[in-house]
């Protein structure tokens, strides 16, 4: 690992695609190992495509980009993304879904088997193994989504909006179990989303992005105290916080906008 | 669900299906009973039809099990061939554009024009009665299938890359797979359309050597001998095959597809 020892380090990334308008222009940020980052900021800001350059399914066209010390391609063993959608494979059920990426990598039964059954104990599903994707609701569908991507034990989890399609209550409660899941597992997170309830909740630290081209407007460091619980949500220093990531976001946001 | 709901959710279709079979037949032989008597040919009685049919029974039978034979080859042959051309159409968009319009040429030719050539080629009958089949089954299969196989989702497929899958693994653990609906689409129209094929093949290249010919042969034949009540027959038997075949496949992508595709889920599942 570099001397800056961050687990993903960004060094004046710059992306555009083809000859369009550039979509992160100088962009920089050293996540720490086992740090919780969430990403905010108007749509079409660039969110998503950093998790895509961080987990190498496109290329930075400037910039240094390092993960756990190498390129994103060299470390994608220790990357999981997590899309808004669950992206679950229909016609496999949820035990199948959750070994997709073990058989992939031609673990044995056992071995599959095993993290199976713990990913899906990690987020509450034990015992739907034989459940198909059509016959959960969006919640537990999620939340096969977030046991496939913690079977591969990684060390860095990449969430788009994972929540972003749920109802409030079990949106609520996936956050508490992902803070409970992050305790027990200590990667690093990168999730992006649209909420900043959500973002104060889970974070470490809150990067709130402006558009065109893409880069961090603010950074706000959460000092809430783990671990984060409902009554978490209640307290003074939480609705604080929310006051002052929406200013941050209003003032990131085009003068225009209504 | 309890017998007695079972029985009350499909008592009604059943009724109705009956019920428009009972006005048919009575419109059909009201129909019969009005015609002025040098017309009357054109629409014997059921009766009629019925009877002809079991003095013809040995020879319809073996031109049902000639045709079936024909359309069962035919659909065999489209599936792996349609199947296969499938999987080459979608390595890539420059192959779909090279190869497309003359996998089109095949489906744009009528049969009547081709099938001089396929007796010439392949000889009279069953093996010309399998190609023109397969010809009419191959292009759905084709065009369902290759859609299928490239519509796969792209965030799947971008995970698929992320967990280092091979070009292998992703097609048969993703794109195939993810295919398979679509596959059961073109199934099912080939379905409908392999027992027309064989009857149109067998009309344009059936032979009355060996064993007699198929359906199409015959309704050629009773066609000829002004042979009415009996051409009916066939039409009902054509009928019949066309409802046998699109029930098997129907039933077959249930069996495949059930367990995870909501169109082909049963309610209660
Ligand atoms: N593959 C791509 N090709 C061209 N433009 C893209 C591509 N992916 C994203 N963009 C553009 O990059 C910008 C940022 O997109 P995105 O990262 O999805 O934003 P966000 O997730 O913040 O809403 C948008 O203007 C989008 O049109
Ligand atoms: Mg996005």
């Amino acid at each position: 690992m570099s001397p800056a020892s961050g687990i993903v380090e960004l060094g004046g990334v710059a992306k555009k695609f083809g000859d369009g308008p550039p979509v992160l222009a100088d962009f920089s940020l050293t996540a720490r190992p086992g740090e919780f980052l969430s990403l905010i900021g108007p749509s079409g800001c660039g969110k998503s495509t950093l998790l895509r350059l961080i987990a190498g399914l496109t290329d930075v066209s400037a910039g240094e980009l390092r993960v756990d010390g190498r390129t994103p391609e060299q470390a994608a063993a220790e990357l999981a993304f997590v899309f808004q959608e669950p992206t679950l494979l229909p016609w496999l059920d949820v035990a199948g879904n959750v070994e997709v990426p073990l058989r992939l990598r031609g673990a044995t039964r056992a071995t599959r088997a095993a993290a199976r059954d713990g990913a899906l104990r990690l987020v509450g599903l034990a015992g739907r193994e034989a459940a198909y994707p059509r016959q959960l609701s969006g919640g537990q569908k999620m939340r096969v989504s977030l046991a496939r991507a913690l079977v591969l034990a990684p060390k860095i989890l990449l969430l788009d909006e994972p929540f972003g399609a749920l109802d409030e209550m079990t949106r609520e409660r996936l956050q508490e179990e992902l803070l409970a899941i992050r305790a027990q597992q200590g990667w690093t997170a990168f999730f992006v989303t649209h909420s900043v309830a959500e973002a104060v909740f889970l974070s470490d630290r809150i990067f709130v992005m402006s558009p065109q081209p893409g880069r961090i407007s603010a950074e706000i460091a959460v000092p809430l105290p783990q671990p984060r619980t409902a009554e978490t949500r209640l307290s003074r220093a939480y609705q604080d916080l929310i006051v002052a990531v929406t200013r941050r976001l209003r003032s990131a946001e085009p003068a225009t906008a209504a | 669900m309890t017998t007695m709901a079972k029985i009350r959710k499909n008592l009604p279709p059943v009724l109705m299906f009956l019920l428009a079979g009972a006005v048919l037949l009575v419109t059909w032989i009201a129909v019969h009973h009005r015609l002025p008597e040098h017309l009357i040919f054109l629409l014997p009685t059921p009766g009629a039809v019925w009877a002809a049919a079991g003095k013809e029974a040995a020879v319809l039978a073996r031109a049902t099990f000639n045709t079936m034979e024909g359309a069962l080859l035919g659909f065999g042959l489209a599936i792996a061939f349609g199947s296969l051309a499938a999987l080459v159409l979608s390595l890539s968009p420059l192959v779909r554009a090279g190869l497309m319009p003359y996998l089109m040429l095949l489906q744009l030719t009528p049969i009547p024009v081709l099938a001089p050539l396929l007796v010439l080629w392949a000889g009279a009958g069953l093996p010309s009665v399998a190609l023109i089949t397969f010809l009419i089954c191959f292009f759905p299969l084709l065009v369902n299938t290759t859609q299928g196989l490239v519509s796969t989702d792209r965030q799947l497929v971008e995970l698929f890359r992320m967990w280092r899958a091979g070009r292998w693994q992703e097609l048969w653990r993703l794109r195939v797979p993810a295919a398979l609906p679509y596959f059961f689409t073109g199934l099912r129209i080939a379905a409908i359309l392999a027992p027309i094929g064989a009857v149109i093949g067998d009309f344009s290249a059936g032979t009355s050597a060996g064993d007699g010919g198929g359906l199409g042969f015959r309704a050629y034949y009773y066609s000829t001998q002004a042979k009415y009540p009996e051409l009916y027959a066939v039409v009902a038997i054509t009928g019949g095959l066309g409802f046998v075949s699109m029930g098997t496949v129907m039933l077959l992508s249930r069996l495949a597809l059930g367990r995870w595709h909501d169109a082909y889920a049963r309610n209660d599942s």
